[in-house]
């Protein structure tokens, strides 16, 4: 599959309502695994970096599920391409900022991503829409067991599969869920509920994970210890959770409805304004907004039909997807502009927000979240 | 007050520490530090993490660093850099590393997926001991046919098990 096919396909969890889509949008797991003999990526001389990458590249293209995928040597993309990937969760900023004897490997549906040589010899994917961590881990586990089936993985008793990083040893398994929590948000209860899950040994981290902000009121959750558990008992510990989250956030949506409606029309009719009819938008206020859209589809504000939309958009806007678009790098402000355009022209059929959802008299429940 | 490694100077940083429990406190002179890391925050904090300080302390009575023969990762390395060289570093630094382990995760030993290849190993070994058990049994009871049939099934056991060590 070449990059364009890549860039133009939908990747399949977009396609698919899982459990919860109207509030966790993905689902991942992820897999670090290295090879027994040769040293870790980080510490590996380029040469050894490359050569591992040789081995293990065919290999995985071979695999079943990976047919047709996208496979390709990292000094072969130029930084937008690079970039693009990351956008879309495909890679990681860590590997982006890598070249020679680093590649990644996806699959046509983009539910399967590996990444050769990242802070690991092996950093292998898995997506799911919705909150679905059993199935994500189904599909990555088999295709985790056919490789070792040709390859010989560091795996010892006593630490389990080995990692270059102690944070990542025994089943090097991390799995995470993408929450939109904008009730949470608006009605300031996200730290307690962040505060809350870290005390339980799990992390809360923003859009693009570690260190980066929670924007579009989008957060991961996901696990951190990674020896002494089973896998199957941590993706229930974290299904326990996010379920709770889940719960948390309906529970603040309909509270937001009942004490401030008009807050919430305002909310919702700023953001839908303001991406139809801004002319120069920046990246953070765009995706606030379409998180309030979001909001307003799940609250039958909006039709619940555009909740794809929304979320394709948080994708399509993003710096480098815009610059692939213009087909050029493209300065600040030059995106600012470009992205508006983009939103203006792709919400352009968007209906009014109908707001008598929220304000209307003897206001319906609002719908429990059927994705 | 004097410092603690030299005996000498006069000691200007002071180090409390809480290992399993126990306060530790350590003076030090501004010399002593610096040749201890303990100036340096992040290089510090990554060595007390690791290994705890009381054995920071000792690194006077190793005078060999240790390192992974087969990678060339070195101790001071690892605790600056948080990451290991390769697979067989867990067998050189493994055991420091427990106090760690206890902190980042729920155990300090891995009880989730076993590769394939070592959990049929493990299955295919004590299929074999019964086997064994079961030919003693038929030998002492005279069952000569039954035992000529364990022999060549722990034959072909025993033959495949050696293969797979050599792969």
């Amino acid at each position: 599959m070449k990059f364009t096919t890549l860039l133009r396909r939908p990747p399949e969890w977009m396609e698919h309502d899982g459990p919860c889509r109207d509030i966790v949008l993905t689902s991942r797991i992820r897999l670090a695994r290295n090879l027994e003999g040769p040293a870790f990526p980080g510490w590996a001389k380029k040469e050894d970096r490359i050569a591992i990458m040789q081995e293990l590249q065919p290999r995985i293209e071979s695999l079943n599920g990976m047919k047709d995928c996208f496979s390709e040597d990292l000094s072969n993309l130029d930084a937008i391409r690079k970039q693009v990937l990351v956008e879309k969760h495909l890679i990681s900023r860590e590997q982006a900022a890598k070249s020679a004897g680093s590649a990644a490997v996806i699959n046509r549906e983009q539910s399967l991503s590996i990444m050769i040589n990242e802070e690991d010899h092996l950093r292998m994917q898995s997506i799911r829409s919705g909150l679905d961590l059993v199935a994500a881990h189904a599909a990555l586990d088999k295709l985790d067991t056919e490789l070792e089936e040709q390859v010989r993985f560091a795996w010892d008793k006593r630490f389990g599969y080995l990692t270059a990083c102690p944070t990542n040893l025994g089943t090097g398994m991390r799995a995470s869920a993408m929450l939109h929590l904008p009730a949470l948000v608006l009605g300031e209860q996200v730290n307690q509920v962040i505060q809350a899950v870290n005390k339980i040994g799990l992390a809360v981290r923003g859009l693009y994970g570690e260190g980066t902000e929670a924007l579009a009121n989008l957060f991961q959750v996901s696990n951190q210890h990674t020896l002494g558990e089973r896998e199957g008992d941590i993706i229930a510990r974290l299904e326990k959770v996010i379920q709770q989250i889940i719960t948390h956030e309906r529970n603040a949506r309909r509270k937001l409805l009942e004490d401030s409606p008009h807050k919430i029309c305002d909310h919702i009719g700023r953001a839908y304004a303001a991406l139809r009819f801004a002319h120069i938008i920046e990246s953070k206020e765009a995706l606030t907004h379409l998180s309030m859209l979001r909001m307003g589809a799940d609250m039958g504000v909006l039709p619940a039909s555009e909740a794809r939309l929304i979320d394709t958009l948080l994708v399509e806007i993003q710096p480098a997807h815009l610059q692939t678009a213009a087909q050029r790098k493209l300065s600040g402000e030059e995106r600012d502009i470009l992205r508006a355009e983009v939103l203006r022209r792709r919400l352009h059929h968007l209906p009014e927000p109908d707001m008598s959802a929220c304000t209307g008299p003897g206001p319906e429940a609002p719908p429990d979240g059927k994705a | 007050m004097k410092c603690d490694v030299c005996d000498d100077k006069t000691a200007t940083v002071f180090l409390t520490q809480i290992v399993k429990g126990n306060m530790q406190k350590i003076n030090l002179c501004e010399n002593c530090a610096k040749e201890k890391g303990v100036t340096d925050p992040t290089g510090f904090q990554l060595a007390d993490m690791l290994l705890g300080f009381g054995q920071g302390a000792r690194v006077e009575t190793q005078p060999m660093e240790k390192s992974c023969t087969a990678c060339g990762m070195t101790q001071s390395t690892f605790r600056k850099t948080g990451r290991l060289g390769c697979a067989a570093c867990y067998s050189v630094f493994g055991d420091g590393m427990d106090g760690l382990l206890k902190a980042m995760h729920k155990g300090t030993r891995h009880i989730g997926k076993v590769p394939a290849h070592l959990s049929t190993r493990q299955a295919d070994e004590e299929h074999l001991a019964q086997l064994r058990t079961a030919l003693e049994e038929a030998v002492s009871k005279e069952a000569y046919e039954d035992a000529a049939r364990l022999k060549s099934e722990i034959a072909t056991l025993e033959k495949s098990l050696n293969q797979r060590v050599r792969v």
